[in-house]
Order: structure tokens, then sequence, then C-alpha cells
């Protein structure tokens, strides 16, 4: 495994996972991915879509990533890539802009609806109820260091919606089908398990 | 077991400013404009009582705005409310802290408090931004507990040049200590007056421990772009947009244009027909240098 973060990787066959880079912590995610080897281009227009075979949404504002989402242009290439089934992994306002629905959301905020959940923004509260805690992953031997940072609160399930981790009850990390999404930030520890099992999700679909 | 919870961590303090990377914090001194700048795309806003080029006209000793204005703020909007106290003034910071704001500005534009000591920011759950002239004086906000660095630059003053300056500073003498051998960075330790640990860390990645961002005097789209080609990872916009003809259309084009700063054809597409901007201040006709406050 390549030890340096960021580190550009070229060549190989594994998939490339683009990171949504309009805003927030896109960075981090990218040196995560490269940490495993994974190509991980930052995605800021529609022709930088089309290499990519999957997609990380990191966390940052919803509120000013909707808005680029659609300035840019990449709101309808990206919906439509995503309703075909591209793989994505969303965490915090990546969680956001995934679920089907979304409380205390500015009127205009627009999202791919991909997940079948409710999530209400700032749902733990402000930045002084920000919080690290641990977490019992499945699939996942020990547990899992996880930052919450003004975090989205996830208030219902729809069915079909597979639970990966909770955290006082509540599910923090949750998955159907190729959407992955999850309150904290994953990017913000040094552990790439997380990274690990979404990309090795990725081949398992192939 | 898997049911606690830390708070006020550093960790989940560098995590927020993590979070507005790649982003625009506006000053704004009404409800009306947090709201302009919150449809604009800000990442965050800074609440205060005036935008530094009405301090700077006014004169007099600036202060932490009054809660109720801060109050009146946060209300309006969903997104991160900042709010300035004066260097030193931790008991400013406690009111802040007590009052809910998501981070807090130490801020040289408003008149300091003590001429010897910053607040001891560890000492805090709320996260805290500081400005910085130079390298050493940003790692001693760091080693203070600073969550996030801001290059000064000049604050109301519309004029770009002294955020340039600043951070081609920080970031030049990063790069230089990536090459520099282990008895140099002693040397460098001793020149910036930092601690070495510090040092030592530039060193091996390159980087500050928290996220650098640029502020004070940006006011057009090109100068946010600006600020990010040099390598800061997001921009303050103080007076830029409410002192110029259109804040929204303006404030809007800066959002696009910290996303966008490599695509020139961006830029010129996003900067074209926003009307003037503040009219701004030759450096030679500053009265008071803002940035030679803090130490």
């Amino acid at each position: 495994m390549p030890n340096g973060a960021g580190e550009p990787i070229s060549g190989g066959s594994g998939p490339t996972v683009g990171v949504l880079a309009l805003q927030g912590a896109f960075e981090v995610h990218q040196q995560r991915l490269h940490r495993l080897g994974v190509r991980a281009p930052l995605i800021r227009t529609p022709r930088e879509l089309d290499a990519v075979d999957a997609l990380v949404l990191p966390g940052g504002e919803s509120t000013t990533m909707s808005r680029l989402l659609g300035t840019s242009g990449l709101f309808d290439v990206l919906a439509a890539r995503l309703a075909d089934g591209m793989p994505v992994f969303g965490t915090c306002a990546g969680m956001i802009l995934c679920a089907t629905e979304v409380l205390d959301a500015r009127p205009d905020q627009r999202g791919f609806e991909l997940i079948d959940i409710t999530v209400r923004r700032n749902g733990y509260g402000r930045q002084l109820d920000s919080f690290e805690a641990d977490l019992d992953v499945q699939g996942l031997a020990t547990p899992f260091h996880a930052v919450f940072i003004r975090a989205p609160l996830v208030e219902r399930l729809g069915t079909g919606v597979e639970v990966l981790a909770c955290h006082d009850g509540v599910p923090v990390l949750v998955r159907a089908g190729s959407c992955t999404v999850a309150a904290f930030h994953p990017e913000l520890t040094d552990d790439v398990r997380l990274h690990e099992l979404f990309v090795e999700h990725l081949s398992s679909t192939d | 077991m898997t049911e606690s919870r830390s708070t006020g961590t550093f960790p989940v303090k560098r995590g927020l400013a993590e979070m507005m990377k790649g982003g625009v914090i506006m000053d704004v001194v009404t409800p009306g404009q947090a709201k302009v700048a919150e449809d604009a795309g800000a990442v965050a806003v800074m609440a205060l009582e005036r935008v530094p080029a009405d301090i700077r006209r006014d004169g007099g000793v600036a202060r932490m705005s009054d809660p109720e204005m801060i109050e009146g703020i946060k209300a309006a909007v969903s997104i991160p409310v900042m709010a300035k106290v004066r260097i030193g003034h931790f008991v400013e910071a406690q009111i802040l802290q007590a009052l809910g704001v998501d981070f807090i500005d130490e801020s040289e534009v408003l008149t300091p408090a003590d001429e010897a000591h910053h607040i001891d920011k560890f000492a805090f759950d709320v996260p805290f931004v500081c400005g910085a002239t130079n390298l050493g004086e940003a790692l001693r906000r760091i080693s203070e507990g600073a969550a996030m660095i801001r290059s000064k630059g000049e604050a109301g003053t519309g004029n770009v040049v002294e955020a340039v300056r600043h951070l081609r500073s920080i970031i030049g003498d990063i790069k230089k200590i990536t090459q520099a051998d282990q008895a140099e960075l002693f040397e460098w330790a001793k020149r910036l007056q930092a601690p070495l640990p510090l040092v030592q860390e530039i060193a091996e990645t390159g980087k500050l421990q928290v996220p650098l961002f640029c502020a004070g005097g940006l006011a057009t789209p090109a100068d946010a772009a600006l600020a990010m080609q040099l390598g800061a990872e997001s921009v303050f916009v103080g007076s830029g947009i409410f002192k110029s003809e259109d804040p929204g259309p303006r404030a809007k084009a800066i959002v696009e244009a910290t996303t966008h700063f490599n695509d020139p054809d961006i830029l010129a597409k996003v900067s074209r027909g926003l009307g003037a901007p503040m009219t701004g201040i030759e450096m030679d006709d500053v009265n008071q240098r803002y940035a030679e406050r803090g130490w």
C-alpha cells in the first residue's frame, strides 16, 4: 500500500473514485483514497465527471454545495449518473445531499434523493455540540473513531435501508444499494477502513 | 463502550475549519445581510456591528458586538456564525461562547485589549481563528490553540496587496522549511520565535497543522481566486461585499470564483457586470495598520 498521503496514483485497473470538490473537506477524502491506492480526481465540472466510476460527496456546507451544483452545471449530469446506479459515499453534507427528505433545509436546497431517509440539518446542534465518539461498525473488528461536526441527525429510515453503525441508538452510517452515507467524517481521522469498505463494495458489485 | 462522546476537543474544532475549505466567509452587520450571504453560498458569516471599512472611518475603540445583534444573525441563517473579540479579551470570548457562536475570531480589526497576551484558546470549547502576517505569528497562534489561521491582509481597504504579501510570506517560508535539514530547523524555530515541534511538523507535512485562509482587502472574484491560487484554502471577504454597489451578485460571483479559482473561463464569466466594487484605499493613505496589532 502506498504510504504518503496526497500521492497521485496513475495506471492500475481499479476503479476511479471522484471526489466532489465544490467546497468542503474534499482534499482529506482524496488523501485517504490515495492511501488505498485508488485514483481520486477532484470533480468541479461536468466534463471531469466522465472519467469516474464512483463518487465521494464530502462534508462542508450543504447550502453552499447545493448552490454550486447548480451554477457549475453539475447537478443534472450528476443526478443522471447517480440515478443510473453510480456508487456514492456521502459524508455529513454529502449525507444531506443523498437523503430523500431534509428537515431544516433552505427551501431552494436541492438533493439527489438516493436513499430513503429523513435527516435534520444540524440535528445534533451547533458547533459547541460537535463531538468525537467510538462507533461499532458492522464489518469492522474494532471500533471506528468518528468525528461529528454540526452533524445531520437521521430521524427516519425507509425500508431496505441497512444500518451499519449507530451512536446513542441513532443510525449514523447507513447504506441502500450503491449509496452509503455517514453523519460523521471518516476523512478527519487517519483510519481508512470506511473508505476501504466503500472501495471493496465497489468491486463486489461490479 | 461506544456510546460516550467528547465535545470541544481540538479535532472537533479543527474539523469545522476543515468543513469551511474552498468557501467564502462574509462579514455581515444585519440579519438581512446574513440572508444575502447565505443565499449567495457563503460557508459562514462573521457577525459584527460595523464592517472594517466603517471601523476605519469612524475611529475610536472597536469592541465585541452587542449579543442581541449576534443573536439576530444566528436566528436568520443556518450556516455557522462567527464573531470577533479583541486580541487578549478572554471575557468577550467567554460571552461569545455562552451565546453559542460557532467560531471566534480573535481579531486585529478590533482594538487590542492586551498588549502582551493573546487568548489561551485551549481553555475554550469553541474554535478560534487568528490572523497572521508571517509564519512565526501563525505558529504562535497555533501553539495557543487556534484551529484556523487567516493571513491578515489590511482589513477595510479593498486593497489586496497586503493579503498577498502575508500569504506569500507564510507559504514561502513553509516551502523553505520543507527543504531545510534538521540543524536548520532549530534556526528556523529561533528565527520565527515559534515552537520547534510545530516547525518540525511543517518540515514533514509541508502544511500548517490547521487550515490557512486569507483575509483583509479582498474585493473582487479575481482577488478571491488570486488568494486561492497563492495557496489559501478559503477566503474571508469583509467590507468588499456590502460596501460594493450591488452586494448580492458580487457575493455569488466571489463564491463561484473561490470554487473555480483555477478556471479562467469561469472567472471571466462570473466577473462580468457586477457593478462598482468598493472604492478602496492605497496603502500610503492608510492611517492605521491593523495588521501591526498582535505579536
